[in-house]
């Protein structure tokens, strides 16, 4: 019940689907999706293996509560062995596709090998069958969507593609699914392209069965009423999205602005939410177009954006002038403040271009600004560019973008991501990430908690592993100074373990913001066999976080990697609350470890294995 | 004294008119609290969930002691999150 109990292996190298049973005795232990997929990933693969060859797999996965009728379930994750990083990778998106792979019979489809010509999977319902995408090798996530659902003369099949960066082995490609939304960070996309998988396009219209139908109906209407009575999910998400953030964290002193050089951006106020809404002299008319929500959310923070067709990035490009997916917070910081770029047209188009071709935005404007600061250093030069990188340049970015989604020109080099970029050029201390994967909008002098955060994350540098800035800005659930490390690492435990049980749900994580596991537990039992509570899941977070260190630690990361770069570290910020602030993780590391029951060198003791099962 | 204030999101219908950049330099009296400043811009209290003072955030239960100086800057938003 709620699982479908059943997953496809498809055999990419030999050319079959066949289907298997769901093994449920992990799946009571790890719940689905993420701790599910990571469970069957780290059972089935060397964690030494080269991400990008035919023995690493990737794993499309569903939880128990995908394709339901609770609110949000619509999520789905791809989880591999990141081409970005080499570390455990689990990228979640939403949209309508997971819905999809539920409702068609399936909890997630195992990719391993890899085909010797361009193919995707077709899925209707039990049929499973790999076609030929040699017609759709070297287009667009758009033009591949548009043209599977006409092969098969269906506009209700949801696709799940990668552009032509994933073809190209650009370190950071997505796979997009639903036109703009993407399982985006890591690099599973370049696995994806790595396999010759172009796609997997599904029709499913068989239902999800629950476990107490009355009483779910019941738990999910609650957790629906908490959400829509909830100040945040009821009315600020909706209407303002995530780029509310923009002036917040600004004001703070903590956005990260041209490669962390400074941590705040005069032109904040010019690429934010307020921004979006506000009509333009040119057209008279606003940027956003409306919100938008993903497969049975009650929330609908998803923002449609259409560009002003008379800026420069799209005057001769007509395609671009329709409406599409449009800046989210995290994409809208590392196009803008990361590059120093406040022109929110510019940013729009290159986030288009993103959501076209399939490239994680936080890694691509966070290389693009550390080669903006090469540039400015005098390392790079327009010769070996093809045009001038400085800071600020919105024609750069949008150029960039072009060059990067295609892996040509110099994008092929921006493709490799800040650290191997940074390597090339002989200035590693200008990329600024962790365990090879960019950090996203927060500065972690500003705000303590997200650098330990960033620094433990097990798929690199991310904010939503152990999101504190609900605590250390919003006051979520409740409000912790920002500058002050005191506390931080049981808040960073406290959030990596509820968060590693909500992705494996099927549920989103926005859902946070007004629900706590109490709210999740109700719904999950009248849905699942078993009896399911808020400490049970709890527990499984944190089984879950352990088995991605464990195989991280396999994979050959130390405790070593638990770092920032040292301009977090040494190079106080300049403005703002946090001027003169470094991040302290010195102070917070040791007593994260031994509130994780890990050893000095960051390795479960065996006590900790063994409290949770592993 | 002159002050910046810096109404967000729902509360930018707040600001007066004048303001630019969803901020304006207004003028206050020495003294003037938190409080005072958003009451007299008819901010409804419940909608003022995150307020900053030169940026550092300033509870519910200390705005209305709190006094601005010359040059503060203050700002307010309200219920919000992402990420």
């Amino acid at each position: 019940m709620a699982w479908a109990g059943k997953m496809l292996r498809v055999n990419l190298t030999e050319g079959t689907c066949k289907s298997e049973p769901l093994n449920m005795e992990w799946a009571h232990a790890y719940l689905g999706q993420r701790g599910l997929a990571t469970k069957y990933l780290t059972e089935e693969i060397d964690p030494k293996v080269d991400p990008l060859s035919p023995e690493n797999k990737m794993i499309m996965t569903t939880g128990p509560l995908t394709g339901t009728c609770a609110s949000t379930a619509g999520r789905y994750s791809v989880v591999t062995k990141g081409a970005l990083t080499g570390a455990i990778a689990c990228s979640n998106s939403g949209g309508y596709f997971g819905n999809e792979m539920k409702n068609a019979g399936w909890d997630q489809i195992i990719f391993e090998g890899k085909s010797p010509k361009p193919v995707y999977l077709y899925i209707e319902n039990d049929k499973a069958e790999l076609l030929d995408a040699s017609a759709h090798w070297g287009t667009s996530v758009w033009d591949t969507e548009e043209g599977i659902k006409h092969n098969h003369g269906d506009p209700q099949i949801r696709v799940a593609s990668i552009g032509v960066s994933g073809e190209q082995g650009v370190k950071y490609a997505c796979v997009v699914n639903d036109m703009h939304r993407a399982a985006g960070r890591s690099g599973v996309g370049t696995v994806m392209g790595s396999k010759n998988l172009k796609a997997v396009a599904i029709r499913g219209t068989l239902g999800v069965s629950v476990k107490d139908p009355k009483r779910f109906v019941q738990a999910t209407n609650d957790g629906k009423k908490v959400l829509a009575d909830n100040a945040v999910t009821g009315q600020g998400l909706p209407a303002m999205g995530t780029q509310v953030l923009m002036n917040v964290i600004n004001e703070t002193g903590a956005l990260p602005t041209r490669n962390h050089r400074d941590n705040q951006f005069e032109s904040a106020n010019d690429i934010g939410a307020e921004a979006m809404a506000k009509v333009r002299e040119t057209d008279g008319k606003a940027n956003l177009i409306t919100n938008a929500a993903c497969f049975g959310c009650t929330i609908a923070c998803g923002r449609i954006s259409q560009i002003d067709r008379t800026h420069f990035s799209v005057a001769e490009r007509p395609q671009y002038h329709k409406a599409s997916g449009g800046l989210e917070y995290e994409a809208a910081w590392a196009l803008g403040a990361a590059t120093g770029v406040g022109d929110l047209e510019a940013l729009t188009f290159a986030n288009f271009v993103c959501n076209e071709q399939g490239i994680d935005p936080i890694t691509f404007g966070a290389t693009l600004g550390a080669a903006m600061e090469l540039f400015e250093d005098g390392v790079l030069t327009e010769e070996q560019t093809g045009m001038s990188l400085k800071f600020g340049d919105a024609k750069a970015l949008c150029e960039m973008a072009l060059l990067t989604g295609k892996g040509e020109g110099f994008g092929a080099e921006l493709g490799l991501g800040s650290k191997l970029l940074t390597e090339k050029y002989g200035r590693p201390e200008l990329s600024m990430g962790v365990k090879g994967q960019e950090f996203p909008a927060y500065d972690g002098r500003g705000i303590q908690g997200i650098g330990l955060a960033y620094a433990t994350s097990n798929r690199g540098a991310c904010h939503l592993r152990g999101y504190t800035i609900a605590s250390e800005v919003f006051g979520i659930p409740v409000k912790t100074d920002p500058l002050d490390s005191d506390g931080k690492p049981a808040l960073v435990k406290a959030f990596q373990d509820a968060t590693a049980a909500v992705d494996s749900s099927g549920l989103c994580v926005f859902t946070t913001f007004a629900w706590t596991l109490e709210d999740f537990a109700p719904q999950i039992d009248a849905a699942c066999e078993g009896d399911w509570t808020a400490e049970r899941l709890l527990e499984i977070g944190e089984r879950i976080w352990n088995l991605e260190r464990n195989f991280n630690n396999a994979a050959g990361f130390t405790a070593a990697d638990d770092n920032l770069p040292e301009r977090l570290l040494k190079d106080a910020a300049k403005t703002g609350p946090s001027e003169g602030k470094v991040n302290e993780l010195s102070k917070m590391l040791p007593e994260y470890y031994e509130l994780r029951g890990w050893s000095h060198a960051g390795v479960p003791t065996n006590e900790t294995l063994s409290r949770l099962g592993l | 004294m002159q002050i910046i204030l810096k109404l967000y999101a729902g509360l930018t219908p707040f600001l007066p008119a004048g303001a630019q950049n969803n901020q304006i330099a207004i003028e206050v009296d020495e003294g003037t609290t938190i409080n005072a400043v958003l009451d007299a811009h008819n901010c409804p209290r419940k909608l003022c969930h995150l307020v900053m003072h030169n940026g550092f955030h300033i509870p519910p239960g200390e705005r209305d002691a709190r006094v601005l100086r010359e040059g503060d800057a203050l700002a307010a938003w309200p219920p919000i999150a992402g990420g």
